[in-house]
């Protein structure tokens, strides 16, 4: 599936949690630890500055966005209610939101389902399926953007959103993978336990291998999530409609049209709330979900 | 799979049997109940599409227009289109100066921030939060930084006594900005090398403190090899997704009349595989360009794996 990059060369990942999570304490003397602490605090002005540039210039009138002034001299916050006045931006956003969060919920069930096969049972053809599974992670998305094209066309469904969400009903390779390594983690007896107590396979499933597995689960969504949201490439291929458009097609619409190249005027100050607007959702996500970004990055090898 | 550790070696046919004979238990048709969205996803979604795509590369696909078989005109095309050849060297030259880019920039935080005792966790979230950012955003933000006559970068340049080149419209400095900007987003590389580094078992440090090796020496001999398979890894990772970056180049300088001379710079591969298909509905010669990207990316990663054979060190016994 498109907008996912792993391998199958995967570094030994350990299931989720377990890795060390304190600091060392720092080395040497006080004048070198004080001589990294500026000079991370040197970078990290680097790395926050243009978030508080993109505020301050999103308060600003047209002439002095490009002051570079972190506080605006002059204040106009009435950009925001332009914005969404020019723009069906708020049609954008709940589109945003319903694509990403059916996305995400559909991808993290079925690929708990499937990784809960691959990781419970053992059958003939598991290791060469699961091999499989691996495999399709390093097929470029290009190989099958345009047949998958032709089939949702043949379908009569380009120019819906249905395109954006429903492949995700079938699981994926990376959330697969990832899942079925937190299954394994999972001792046996529990699931022998339920089996006594007159489970069949799929409550055991449900009752006992899902809650234990939340913490991945709310890895795979959150991905998932992000990475919905972040999609221009499918919404480009299958949305013709201004009405049907997610936050990031929306916001190139607005590039496009407001910025010097295509004919505007260069109103940089909507075209700058417009991409405040569609970042501070996934800045709130990971003020949320912070710890699950950073585990789910460092024990599944996934960059953002 | 089990088969026989214990057990003396069996002939292929009982092993065929043997393993045909699971098909007969309950738990093989519930595994396969479990994995059949996945089977169902592949055979439609991928496979399938995989083969079509071999077969629509052979054909002059259009949607529109009347199909026939042009068996390796396609292909013979692209070899010959000039602006493959543009697209492909832009390509490797954008990943080729991104994926050291953002290595080296990554190792190098993270070992800053590890010595830096807990505060570390404050400033791993700031370094963390750009890549939070939407690649459009990002692109747009780049738009505006680097404008050559008002974008701050400039600006800053100019306080340094330096002359900024035209980095949106000067060729040569395109790609080098968008570089730039991708750096920017380094957090999540970042993060994979803090784990990796916590890892590392302290006694080797001290080891080598006490043989009185220098801290480049440490570093050389004792981090590098110890964190080898996470760097390899990002490399990759980071190689795959450099050669297949759209978004912000496109954002940038592609769509709706935002064209000028300076998008030939950044044209990338799958930007110009993205036009031929669904701006010219040229997809015959799409899936074309598509295959030579697929086999492109397999050779490049093939190399990899080959290299990683003689720089990766697994420490302990790696299964």
């Amino acid at each position: 599936m498109p907008s996912k990059t792993a391998s199958a060369t995967a570094a030994p990942a350990p299931p989720l949690g377990r890795q060390r999570r304190g600091w060392p304490r720092p080395q040497g003397t006080l004048a070198t630890r004080g001589l990294f602490f500026a000079v991370l605090l040197g970078l990290s002005v680097l790395f926050i500055y243009p978030f508080v540039w993109a505020i301050s210039a999103s308060l600003k009138p047209r002439e002095h966005v490009f002051d570079n002034r972190l506080i605006p001299e002059v204040w106009q916050p009435s950009n925001y209610t332009e914005v969404w006045d020019i723009a069906p931006v708020l049609t954008w956003f709940l589109n945003s939101v319903y694509i990403g969060v059916l996305a995400a919920a559909t991808v993290t069930i079925s690929s708990a389902i499937v990784a809960f096969g691959f990781a419970y049972f053992r059958f003939p053809g598991r290791n060469a399926l699961f091999g499989l599974v691996l495999a399709t992670m390093m097929l470029p998305a290009a190989v099958t953007m345009i047949p998958v094209y032709l089939i949702w066309n043949e379908l009569g469904l380009v120019n819906t959103q249905y395109p954006l969400w429903v492949m995700n009903l079938f699981g994926s390779a990376f959330y697969i993978f990832l899942l079925r390594q937190f299954f394994l983690g999972i001792p046996r007896e529990l699931f022998e336990a339920a089996r006594m107590d007159g489970d069949n396979f799929f409550t055991m499933f449900w009752r006992i291998a899902m809650p234990l597995a939340k913490p991945a689960l709310v890895v795979a969504f959150i991905f998932e999530l992000q990475a919905s949201w972040n999609d221009l490439m499918r919404p480009l291929i299958y949305l013709r409609d201004d009405a049907l458009f997610t936050l990031p097609l929306g916001l190139k619409t607005i590039l496009d049209s407001f910025g010097q190249g295509g004919g505007g005027e260069g109103d940089y100050q909507i075209i700058i709330a417009a991409l405040v607007i569609s970042t501070i959702p996934m800045i709130v996500i990971f003020a949320l979900f912070q710890r699950y970004f950073l585990e789910g990055i460092a024990t599944s090898g996934r960059k953002g | 799979m089990t088969s026989g550790s214990t057990t003396p070696a069996l002939g292929p046919r009982e092993r065929a049997q043997r393993w045909a004979s699971g098909f007969r238990k309950r738990e093989t048709w519930a595994a396969y109940a479990f994995i059949a969205p996945w089977i169902f996803g592949f055979l439609v979604f991928t496979s399938g599409p995989m083969v079509a795509s071999f077969i629509l590369s052979l054909t002059d696909y259009s949607i529109i227009e009347q199909t026939s078989y042009v068996g390796r005109d396609n292909y013979s095309e692209l070899i010959h289109d000039p602006k493959v050849r543009k697209a492909l060297a832009n390509t490797l030259i954008f990943t080729v100066m991104l994926v050291p880019a953002t290595m080296i920039v990554a190792l190098g935080l993270a070992m800053i921030l590890l010595r830096v005792g807990r505060a570390g966790g404050f400033f791993r979230t700031v370094f963390y939060l750009p890549q939070m950012t939407p690649p459009v955003a990002v692109a747009i933000l780049f738009l505006l930084f680097f404008n050559g006559s008002f974008g701050v970068i400039n600006r800053g340049l100019e306080l340094l006594g330096l002359p900024g080149p035209f980095w949106t419209t000067d060729p040569s400095w395109v790609k080098p900005g968008l570089v730039i900007m991708s750096v920017w987003s380094v957090g999540g590389t970042m993060v994979i090398y803090l784990a990796a580094l916590k890892s590392v078992p302290q006694q080797l440090y001290e080891a080598a403190a006490m043989d009185g090796a220098s801290s480049w020496r440490r570093f050389r001999d004792v981090t590098l090899p110890m964190i080898s398979s996470a760097l390899f890894f990002t490399f990759i990772i980071l190689t795959i997704s450099g050669l297949q970056a759209f978004t912000e180049a496109y954002t940038a300088f592609f769509g709706l009349g935002s064209e000028s001379y300076s998008s030939e710079a950044a044209l990338f591969y799958v930007i110009y595989l993205f036009r031929q298909a669904f701006e010219f509905f040229r997809m015959g010669y799409a899936s074309a360009l598509a295959w030579l990207l697929f086999v492109v990316i397999m050779v490049v990663t093939l190399i990899q794996t080959k290299l990683s054979k003689r720089f990766v060190f697994y420490y302990g016994d790696k299964k």
